[in-house]
């Protein structure tokens, strides 16, 4: 056991290695073999991270921080791994899921002249989202933090030859570095005051023994922003429903088990310096309650399957950080991990469908599809459940903890919570819209097209990921709470100073939880209904009356309100003219400085050229001309 | 005994001779003689110099100077000789390939 726990850097380190032996003997294999090593190497990862989890779970150890190797000692930054109850969860979750996505793939890429490529690319991206957890130190965390950024790019501009997948990928890489900018400048900050970017116990549990509240809130403000960008919050959320030009499986992996994660995880991770400011947990959840809210409504103008899905996800993504921003960190995590299984599940499953139906997204065009693919409909029916939060399916537990762990701050807490509970019932509209098209009516599938069911790689992760999106939510269901006391180590140091959150006393007794779960289940209930009526039950006159009626909103919702539009006219329109003026000045100002010098050298030289006769005379000439010269000159100016 | 001066009136003489060869021939060897001419020139103002000073350091360099004259002349020969097996003339003007 001990010599396990002292080796496990092998959770980064195999799928490292499983990325560099596929990068250079990848394409000597023939085709499944690269899926199955790159698939091996994290399912081994998975398996350690397990063993070494257990004694964790149990209480029979004690988190543990791993030194592996000096980086730059003056900074404080080493690589050591940090495996608590957090990392360990995170290592659990990334991997899990990780493995199956890659069995998924297998399936799913079957016939890509770039398979082993792909593998390679989903391998470094595993290991890098595992440096990012398992970090026990800022520098650390940060190269994760910027590989991830990296394999997104690589990962979502697969298919490069495809215009429209390079620009996705150069745009999410863009978007994520105006938020690194700023969790660099947070990190400077952490260094100046804490003198070390070593995640040390002062820095996660008593950072008010360093920092002002006031230093907190600016390093809290900084580090939201780099976990906006990550983790697709408002305003820096364009960037993720364009990742959907990327191969399936990588949307389910980036979307589910990690890198928009990252941002939840960093603020979770940090949550000591968030409670030390007075206005920063405010702010995230504001900005998460916001996220979930509009993303959730241009979620139900869409028609793209995978589009619905990747709203979907920033809308998500949007509780998890309410949850976080209410004080409420298990909560977030606890939706993580629920969010990690039904996202990866409702993306693989969407995989599943666009396989069968011959690469085609256009809901519009789909329908019917329950008799052909019977697997993907019953596990998509299984996550849309799930996520819309009907009761016993994991999204239940996990967003009514966070609808209570709004709920329990008051005051203005109580909007935000209203917020999310209108989130829970869009959420539940327009999962049960995509479901409908997807699924029930009748087929409006192109003449001649034969939906089938996907093979055995592709259904097997599906009905694995269904298991855990319809039972994880009873580890933290009330009464047992197991997530909630695994996790305390974690948060217990923290003492919300602004926030007086009664979530314990609430959630232990009286009626009133059992009063919001039951709302937030009549809200998800309701969204359902409504998707049910509009969409499938109701006459053809009223479906036509309410498309008029909806019209205007619809659009704006299609077109995401028009949020890209107008960043590319104030944002990235000016910015294309400023380069375009640099451009300039750099052609015609400082290349022409630089020329006109090099021009000027050469012509001295063409000038002097005809001294070179080559004629040894002419030299001779010279020189006794220089002599006499010298002469003449010590004479006239009185020897020597 | 007479002063330096009428030695080093033979030397500039001399020295003139053998920088007027220098500058106006073309013939590789005869450059080389005038070299030696202009050499021995200095020579002759070392060791006339050095006896009306009383000093025998001006004579002693004379035989460096000689020295190095002679293994100049021995380096110089055998190009000279390669350049003439070569193109059939020790003509210096022909050889200016290199001029810029």
């Amino acid at each position: 056991m001990d010599l396990l726990l002292d080796n496990l850097w092998l959770i980064i380190a195999l799928p490292l290695a499983g990325a560099i032996a596929l990068h250079f003997a990848g394409r000597f294999l023939p085709e499944p073999l690269p899926g199955i090593a790159a698939a091996g190497a994290i399912g081994l990862a998975f398996v350690i991270a397990a063993i070494a989890f257990v004694p964790l779970a149990t209480g029979d150890a004690e988190p543990r921080t791993l030194m592996l190797w000096e980086w730059m000692p003056g900074l404080g930054a080493a690589f050591e791994i940090r495996w608590d109850q957090l990392s360990a969860l995170m290592t659990l979750i990334i991997t899990g899921v990780g493995m199956l996505i890659h069995i998924y793939s297998v399936g799913y890429m079957h016939g890509d002249p770039r398979f082993s490529r792909f593998f390679t690319y989903l391998n470094l991206f595993a290991a890098s989202m595992l440096t990012l957890v398992l970090a026990s130190n800022f520098a650390m965390m940060f190269v994760g933090w910027e590989l991830v950024g990296l394999c997104s790019y690589l990962l979502i501009s697969f298919w490069f030859t495809r215009p429209s997948a390079a620009a996705a990928g150069k745009k999410a890489f863009v978007v994520n570095r105006i938020g690194d900018f700023a969790f660099i400048v947070g990190l400077m900050l952490i260094f100046s005051q804490f003198g070390s970017l070593s995640m040390s116990e002062t820095v996660l549990n008593h950072p008010g023994e360093v920092i002002s509240p006031s230093m907190a809130t600016a390093i809290a403000i900084l580090f939201l922003i780099g976990a906006a960008g990550k983790s697709a919050q408002i305003p820096l959320y364009v960037w993720l429903p364009d990742a959907m030009e990327g191969p399936t499986p990588v949307s389910a992996l980036i979307h589910a088990a990690t890198m928009v994660t990252a941002g939840v995880y960093l603020i979770a991770r940090n949550a000591a310096i968030f409670e030390l400011s007075p206005v920063a947990l405010p702010i995230v959840a504001t900005v998460g309650a916001a996220t979930a809210l509009v993303a959730a409504l241009i979620a139900i103008g869409q028609n793209d399957i995978k589009k619905v899905l990747a709203y979907s996800t920033v809308s998500q993504l949007g509780y998890m950080f309410l949850a976080v921003g209410s004080a409420g960190y298990v909560a977030g995590v606890f939706h993580l991990m629920t969010h990690a299984f039904f996202k990866a599940l409702l993306f693989l499953g969407a995989g599943s469908v666009i396989h069968g139906m011959h690469e085609e997204q256009d809901m519009r065009k789909m329908g019917g599809l329950r008799k052909a693919m019977p697997i993907t409909h019953a596990t998509m029916l299984v996550a849309t459940l799930a996520i819309a939060g009907i009761f016993p399916f994991a999204g239940f537990f996990s967003k009514d903890e966070i609808l209570a762990a709004v709920f329990a701050n008051g005051g203005y807490y109580f909007v935000l919570w209203g917020v999310g509970l209108f989130t829970a019932f869009l959420t539940a509209f327009y999962m049960t819209r995509q479901y409908i098209m997807v699924f029930w009516g009748t087929p409006r599938w192109v003449e001649g097209l034969k939906p089938h069911e996907s093979s055995l790689w592709m259904t097997v992760p599906l009905m694995v990921l269904a298991v855990l999106s319809a039972g994880a939510g009873f580890i933290n269901a009330p009464q047992l709470l197991t997530l909630e006391h695994y996790l305390d180590p974690v948060f217990e140091a923290l003492h919300p100073a602004h926030l007086e959150s009664e979530l314990p006393r609430l959630l232990g007794m009286d009626g009133l939880a059992l009063g919001l779960a039951l709302v937030s289940l009549a809200v998800a209930l309701t969204g359902i209904g409504t998707a049910l009526y509009v969409y499938a039950r109701s006459s053809e006159r009223f479906r036509e009356w309410f498309a008029n009626a909806t019209r205007r909103p619809m659009a704006a919702s299609e077109n995401a309100f028009w949020v890209d539009k107008f960043y590319g006219k104030t944002i990235v329109l000016p910015g294309k003219k400023l380069a375009q003026g640099m451009a300039t000045f750099d052609s015609s100002f400082v290349d022409g400085t630089v020329n006109s010098v090099a021009g000027a050298v050469k012509r001295i030289g063409m000038a002097l050229k005809p001294l070179q006769t080559g004629y040894v005379r002419s030299y001779g000439a010279g020189f006794v001309a220089g002599v006499i010269g010298l002469v003449i000159f010590f004479l006239t100016r009185g020897g020597v | 005994m007479a002063g330096p001066t009428p030695y080093m009136a033979l030397a500039f003489i001399l020295f003139v001779i053998g920088a007027t060869g220098l500058l106006t021939r073309r013939d590789a060897l005869i450059m080389f003689m005038s070299v030696e001419l202009m050499l021995n020139a200095v020579n002759l103002t070392f060791v006339a110099a050095g006896r009306a000073i009383g000093n025998f350091t001006g004579q002693i360099s004379v035989f460096f100077v000689l020295v190095v004259a002679a293994a100049e002349v021995v380096v110089g020969l055998a190009i000279i000789v390669a350049v003439f097996q070569k193109r059939n003339s020790a003509s210096v003007d022909e050889l200016s390939e290199m001029k810029g």
